[in-house]
């Protein structure tokens, strides 16, 4: 399954693991911030159209 | 129509938010094909072995960490001069990008680092470029969340981008000076006499690309939650008040 | 009188000044011959809040002396952290003694703005006949006075201190002298970045610091090529220009960001 990497296969696969980790840890904080974002302001709009309404 | 339309906020969401998905996807689809394709199926350097396969991920992000600040440079001086409200967010929502492809780049390029230069870090004048990158970075997002009125922070930290690019760019060739280096040149500029060898450069394009994709998607979707973000607090600072 | 209430009265100086020459300005028109259009003579609010800004460091418990003892503290304590090998000492030499030099420079440099935004002075400033630029860069030069000369004059004693190879001196006190005022006019910079800020003296040495990199990189180079008996002529230049141009170029800035912060 994982190619032979000879005596290099720590650094090669920490490298692929942190950055993968890294990118993922990034996407999963901005989607979960974008959804929070939504939710909230969605509430505050329908409050706010609540008490004009 | 001009292309000022879309600093209108709604305008900006209504735009981005059926491109979003498909930027995403194409970033997941891109960055699959081009990682796994380096991964799997690349042969290894006659001199550095299996380690190779970390520039599929150390150039892109090196590329990105840099032209995230450039673009937060663009966006920062269009704040300065035409008072759009995305472009001061867009700059705030591209930081936290640059700063984790900066550590990707940095990371990447320690563990290369190691079995070839035989040391984890080098006072290289290119990694030391990039870790002063990193403290711009972390200066610039500290500055973001100490200042509690928006655009106060927006103008300040718009003014501190101009001058931090300038130094920055400053800093790269005074390190230089200091420190002639390891690091090999640039490699895949097209101009180089001795360029990669054709079976690395095409799954390092497609890395690339997938890159570029996976910022630019961040960007739009951080820069929608910023928006959202103010807009809620400003009506519900309306409510009470 | 013997009390120090003058900070409002001593900063309410300038702009007093500067309206209160207008008679004066209007008999120096007079006198310029006619039709020389001369600007009015800026030079005396100037001259004015430079005097006041030095007057408020060494009288009001200003961090005068206390950068200066600062740069000996940490000269001293190098030897206790890397041993007392003199040649590992004339090896470090120079690069300790720039970052000491940078490091008190930046102890000071919350002082330059802060006491004036809270008793009110900086809007004064802002409001006086002198441009926002000009008081960035009379505060940049008293900065410079008070800690940057200081710690030039005092850093060739400090050299024996460290067993700083004898070549070394001179290019030691000419790269202290002309980087420090880059290091002062940097530190304007960012104090005014974070004049509004509560607790801003940590952040502002986060923001500091990684602008003084080029300075400390040609400053402690152009030490160490002349204790090497190279030649430092490139680096000192090179030195040279960047001070030239945070003179010229960063009062602008600072003065942007202190438009902001009296918003």
């Amino acid at each position: 399954m994982i190619p032979d990497l000879g005596k290099y296969a720590v650094e090669v696969l920490s490298a692929y693991a942190v950055s993968i980790l890294l990118v993922l840890g990034l996407v999963w904080i901005s989607v979960r911030a974008a959804r929070r974002a939504r939710t909230w302001l969605e509430t505050v709009e329908r409050q706010k159209a609540g008490r004009d309404g | 129509m001009s292309v000022w339309e879309y600093a209108n906020p709604k305008k900006f969401i209504a735009t981005t938010t059926p491109v979003l998905p498909w930027v995403m996807g194409g970033a997941a689809v891109t960055l699959t094909i081009g990682l796994v394709w380096g991964f799997f199926f690349t042969p290894d350097d006659y001199r550095q072995g299996s380690t190779v396969k970390i520039f599929y991920l150390h150039v892109p992000a090196a590329m990105m960490a840099i032209n995230i600040w450039v673009m937060m440079l663009v966006t920062s001086l269009i704040w300065l001069i035409r008072r759009h409200h995305v472009s001061a967010l867009a700059a705030k929502a591209a930081a936290p990008i640059g700063i984790v492809m900066t550590l990707i780049a940095l990371f990447t390029g320690a563990v290369w680092g190691q079995p070839m230069w035989g040391t984890w870090w080098a006072w290289d004048p290119r990694l030391t470029s990039f870790l002063i990158l990193f403290l711009f970075y972390l200066g610039y997002m500290a500055l973001w969340t100490a200042i509690e009125d928006d655009d106060t922070a927006a103008d300040l930290t718009s003014v501190l981008c101009l001058v931090g690019s300038v130094f920055a760019l400053l800093s790269r060739y005074a390190v230089n000076f200091w420190n002639q280096g390891l690091h090999q040149g640039a490699s895949l500029s097209l101009d180089a006499e001795e360029n990669v060898a054709d079976v690395f450069w095409y799954p390092a394009l497609v890395c690339i690309a997938g890159f570029v994709l996976l910022s630019v998607g961040l960007v739009i979707l951080r820069t929608q939650t910023e928006i959202r973000l103010r807009r809620a607090r400003a009506l519900q600072a309306r409510m009470t008040g | 009188m013997s009390p120090p209430p003058t900070r409002v009265a001593a900063a309410t100086r300038p702009s007093c000044e500067g309206r209160g020459v207008d008679p004066a300005r209007a008999a120096n028109r007079s006198r310029a011959a006619p039709g020389s259009a001369r600007a009015p003579d800026r030079g005396r609010p100037v001259i004015a809040l430079l005097k006041r800004d030095l007057a408020l460091a060494v009288r009001a418990g200003g961090g005068f002396g206390l950068g200066l003892a600062f740069f000996l503290i940490v000269v001293v304590l190098v030897p206790f952290g890397v041993g007392p090998q003199a040649e590992v000492l004339a090896r470090i030499a120079p690069g300790i003694l720039w970052v000491a030099a940078l490091l008190s420079a930046l102890l000071s440099l919350d002082r330059i703005f802060a006491l004036d935004f809270e008793d009110g002075a900086l809007p004064l400033l802002a409001t006086s006949p002198l441009p926002l630029e000009a008081v960035a860069l009379v505060k940049g030069l008293a900065h410079w006075i008070t800690t940057g000369l200081p710690l030039t004059l005092a850093a060739p004693a400090l050299g024996f201190l460290l067993n700083l190879d004898p070549a070394a001196y001179a290019f030691l006190l000419v790269s202290l002298a002309v980087g420090t005022p880059a290091l002062s006019m940097i530190g304007t910079f960012g104090a005014a970045l974070t004049v509004g800020l509560r607790r801003g003296g940590l952040l502002m040495s986060l923001l500091v610091l990684p602008l003084y990199i080029p300075t400390l990189i040609f400053g402690a180079e152009a030490v160490r090529r002349g204790a090497d008996g190279a030649s430092a002529a490139t680096a000192l230049v090179l030195q040279g220009g960047i001070t030239l141009g945070t003179v010229a170029l960063l009062p602008f800035a600072t003065a942007a960001a202190l438009r902001v912060n009296l918003r």
